[in-house]
């Protein structure tokens, strides 16, 4: 079995984005017990199997803790458990957190991999998508970043924006190629209910992306990076060879991974649970020396071979035939779809094609 | 002893007749308000659910009338649908007389006249009662003069009643006692009883109801079946009232249940008699018949792993439904099944969904068929009831199909629309009556294959209600028959395939296809729906795909939260059927045989 990957969710942003139905919230004065209780639930988890080969710092916006708090947390996890050498050590950070200081402290903290959450370098769908920055700090931030040698740099961008056009966003894209990042994450925008763009929609205030829109906008998206020599390895990411996000590949291949903070989802091969998503209650389970879990579930055979299908069919290494073996009728389906030009079939596998990718939460229902 | 009357009441469908029993039930005291539920005689769900009788119930009611006479009327359900006149028929022999129930809104309709001539056939004495008086647009005059014209009844005798509203519900039991006789007779004559129902119940194995004509039945007893030659012991007899009551023997004339370690209702005939085995009968009871299959369909899972539990929920399912034939079938499209045989559209369609229900199944239910003869050129005659099993074309000599005759009923305005429907389906031979001014009594030939898809409805919808219809099979005619098959996505869906005339067959071929592109949803890619007889396509339509359905993230380890997504839908895929890679809904195989003729 791979390595594990370690997950730390910081639950805190200093303010919401329009689109965000994440766990976070902007009171950072709960901070500190937060990681009062972090630090708890690692000590629950010193048996967990190790080392670790990545480390993912996510949220919420871990660039929003002090340099004191975000010390304390990676020594912590660097004292309490086991690491690769060669761990990735990943760090999200939105760019109006971006100063000298900060990338400082990131880069003496270890950090390997900087994910910048850019979401767009146009300014009115920045203010459509409430986030704190402008394009102009957005690039700036690029700048400092990529010129601070991390090992890898990867964008986070939105499309499927209201009233974007395939020119527009192949211009953002564009603009963000310039600063050369070894990795790009390129998320249509998805309408939370709980969001508030979610509620605008609901009450027709503003109109979702068309379908035929959404679909366009993903194969040419596509279609642009791989020009560009990027690998279109999952539905949302892209990346330069040897730079595939290898913390988020363990969710997609069934790796192991621990979650520790609120919400957060972890797996051991076996078994997956998920923690409280509120703070408070994440903390108060804690203090009484409990796991803060929500929930837990033992998987059935029936259940790995579900999650093999969705989650490799969202990837470009497919799944393997000898998973669907015994499904009945599966040689002319999978030809089928292979004329229809939905899949491929190489060495063992049944591989998603870009078109196929665009399918890849119904694909897996024709394999069962 | 109280004084024994056996009586059914017999009406066209929905002119009341459950309702009646029920106040029947409740008046004569055997049930207090609290026990009262609506329908107690139809007692499956579904049956309440579509307000017709499907199995039929018996039940003795005590009586005290005028002067203080007591005694037993023993009211004998019938299944209220024309699949299932022979077991109404026998139901009629069993009785002295019959309560006819006509619809005071309604008037006498297509089953009022057929059910009354198989009383007449029977001899019953026959108690006109017009029902429904409490509505507004209730015609007692028109009724009655209907009465007097069309069925050629004293129209002085009938009796008003509301059943809803429980009035006149005295006259009718009063004139129950004096109009009907007692049931005629001799207990210490040989043992001669007509089996009219049968039930399974778990516990006890076969309830068989009869009508005992002569002779005394007791505990204990050695029973012989005189058509199906059985003997049996006697383990328990006894009255129906709410729930079975054991007595020491039923005698001549009374009407009763009997218990005998039967194992299934198929281990009976209904119409046979029964008579004891040391002191048999010299001649069984007139109008045995063995009840022949005339619509067939083949039954599939959805899932081949049901496959199992299908063959057990027919093995059960048929313990209660004698009528309900099957075999193994198996198709290159579904895998394996059962070619079913029924006797008729809506039997077929309470198998269907007593089977669902009951059973908790996922089927498909191919196009239904009526069963063909084909004469070969080598002299074979071949019985096909499966489009599977069409025979070479090239070495047809002759094709024939049954053929039914229809009496259909309807107000002289709608002329014009049923001539229309019976000439599309093949209609022949018409015949007109006109029984009363402004009402018409048409007589038609018509290929039986034509009226057990969707006729009856169709009837219904261009009369506005009015139409009402009957049928009995006449034999096989000559016939110019092709068969249509069906191919999704280049592959060849064999229990979509009909056997149809050739005439027709384009409009059926088009129909279907329009009907299956309605039905299968879109799917990842273009799919082609085919119909072809032969290797010729004469129809074509395409479903075309959707644009995509990916959500961009799966999010943060959360796996969880999606594959119970696609849990659920896998459970909603339950209902489809995959041929090759194109999900086929079980509505599609439904839809094809509703398909429209205009």
């Amino acid at each position: 079995m791979n390595n594990p990957g370690l997950y730390v969710h910081v639950p805190f942003c200093r303010t919401k984005c329009a689109y965000c139905g994440f766990v976070s919230q902007t009171d950072l004065s709960l901070a500190p017990i937060w990681l009062d209780a972090l630090t708890r639930e690692s000590e629950l988890y010193r048996e967990f199997s190790g080392p670790f080969d990545t480390l993912f710092l996510g949220g919420g916006t871990p660039t929003v803790l002090s340099s004191s708090q975000l010390e304390r947390l990676t020594n912590h996890l660097f004292v309490g458990f086991s690491f690769e050498d060669s761990t990735e050590f990943t760090v999200e950070a939105n760019p109006d957190d971006i100063t000298s200081d900060m990338l400082i402290l990131l880069k003496h903290l270890g950090v390997n991999r900087v994910s910048l959450g850019v979401q767009s370098l146009q300014e009115n769908e920045l203010v459509f998508l409430g986030r704190r920055h402008s394009a102009v700090q957005a690039e700036k931030a690029l700048d400092q970043v990529s010129c601070a040698g991390f090992k890898s740099l990867s964008i986070d961008l939105m499309y499927g924006l209201p009233g974007q056009t395939i020119s527009s966003w192949l211009q953002t894209l564009g603009r963000a190629l310039t600063f050369e990042p070894d990795h790009l994450s390129c998320y249509q925008l998805t309408l939370e209910r709980r969001s508030p763009l979610g509620r605008m929609v609901a009450e027709k205030i503003i109109r979702k992306a068309a379908v035929k829109e959404e679909r366009e906008l993903f194969l040419a998206t596509s279609e642009f990076l791989e020009q560009e020599g990027y690998l279109h390895y999952e539905v949302s990411n892209f990346a330069r060879p040897r730079h595939l996000c290898r913390h988020n590949l363990k969710y997609w291949d069934r790796s192991p991974y621990l979650g520790l903070g609120p919400a957060a989802h972890s797996f051991d091969g076996n078994a997956r649970w998920w923690n409280t998503r509120s703070i408070r209650r994440y903390h108060q389970r804690l203090s009484c020396g409990h796991a803060p879990i929500a929930g837990k579930e033992i998987l059935s055979e029936e259940n790995r071979i579900m999650e093999s299908l969705l989650l490799g069919l969202r990837t470009a290494k497919g799944i393997e035939i000898d998973l669907v073996r015994h499904v009945a009728g599966l040689g002319s389906r999978v030809k089928h779809l292979e004329q229809s030009g939905l899949v491929t079939v190489r060495g063992g596998r049944v591989l998603p094609t870009r078109e196929g990718l665009l399918y890849a939460d119904g694909l897996p229902l024709l394999f069962t | 002893m109280p004084q024994i009357r056996n009586f059914s009441i017999i009406a066209h469908i929905d002119h009341g007749k459950s309702t009646l029993a029920d106040r029947l039930i409740q008046y004569t005291g055997l049930v207090n308000e609290r026990q009262f539920r609506d329908q107690i005689l139809d007692s499956m769900d579904l049956e309440r659910e579509r307000g017709i009788t499907i199995k039929s119930h018996t039940i003795t009611l005590p009586y005290k009338g005028k002067g203080g006479a007591e005694y037993a009327l023993n009211l004998i359900d019938t299944p209220g649908h024309v699949d299932f006149s022979y077991e109404v028929s026998r139901a009629l022999a069993s009785c002295e007389g019959v309560l006819l129930l006509v619809d005071a809104s309604q008037g006498v309709q297509a089953q009022t006249l057929s059910n009354l001539y198989m009383a007449m056939e029977h001899d019953l004495t026959i108690i006109p009662v017009i029902n429904k008086i409490d509505l507004p647009s209730a015609d007692v005059q028109m009724v009655r003069e209907q009465m007097d014209r069309e069925l050629g009844l004293n129209p002085e005798s009938a009796i008003l009643c509301s059943a809803k509203e429980g009035t006149g519900i005295e006259e009718i039991l009063q004139a129950i006692v004096e109009r009907i006789p007692g049931p005629r007779g001799n207990p210490q004559d040989p043992l001669s009883a007509l089996i009219f129902d049968a039930h399974y119940d778990p516990f006890r194995g076969v309830i068989v109801s009869c009508r005992l004509f002569d002779g005394t039945i007791k505990l204990g007893d050695l029973i012989h079946f005189m058509s199906h030659r059985r003997t049996y012991k006697v383990e328990e007899v006894g009255l129906f009232r709410l729930n079975r009551e054991a007595r020491n023997e039923l005698a001549a004339g009374e009407v009763g249940y009997i218990i005998a370690g039967i194992k299934t209702v198929s281990d009976t005939r209904i119409g046979d008699t029964i008579t004891l085995d040391s002191h048999p009968a010299p001649t069984p009871l007139p109008g045995f018949k063995e009840v022949k299959p005339v619509v067939f369909s083949s039954l599939y899972p959805i899932s081949s792993e049901d496959y199992e539990a299908l063959v057990v929920a027919l093995e059960k399912y048929k313990l209660n439904d004698a009528a309900l034939v099957y075999q193994k079938d198996s198709s290159a499209a579904l895998g394996q099944g059962f070619r079913c045989g029924f006797l008729g559209l809506l039997h077929l369609e309470i198998v269907q969904e007593r089977l669902e229900r009951e059973y908790d199944l996922a089927f498909i239910m191919t196009v239904p068929s009526v069963q063909y003869r084909f004469t070969l050129s080598d002299g074979r005659v071949l019985i096909v009831d499966n489009p599977q099993y069409y025979p070479d074309p090239a070495t047809i000599q002759k094709s024939e199909e049954p053929f039914i005759r229809a009496t259909i009923f309807t107000p002289e305005r709608y002329l014009g629309a049923v001539m229309k429907l019976c000439m599309e389906r093949r209609g022949v031979d018409a015949r007109f009556n006109s029984p009363a001014p402004g009402r018409l009594e048409l007589i038609y030939d018509l290929p039986l294959a034509e009226v057990i898809v969707d006729y009856h409805d169709k009837l219904k919808s261009i009369t506005q209600g009015y139409g009402s219809f009957d049928y009995e099979l006449i034999g096989y005619r000559e016939s110019s028959l092709v068969k249509l098959d069906f191919l999704v996505n280049g592959e060849k869906v064999d229990a979509l395939s009909l056997i149809v005339h050739s005439e027709r067959a384009r409009d059926w071929a088009v129909q279907v296809c329009e009907r299956l592109k309605d039905e299968i949803p879109r799917h990842q890619f273009k799919i082609a729906i085919q119909g072809a007889i032969g290797g010729k396509i004469i129809s074509r339509t395409t479903v075309s795909p959707f644009r995509k359905d990916v959500t961009a993230k799966c999010y943060g380890g959360d796996i969880t939260r999606k594959r119970k997504l696609l849990e659920k839908q896998k459970k909603g895929k339950k209902r489809m059927k995959m041929v090759g890679a194109v999900q086929i809904p079980q509505s599609a195989f439904v839809a094809v045989l509703k398909a429209d003729h205009e």
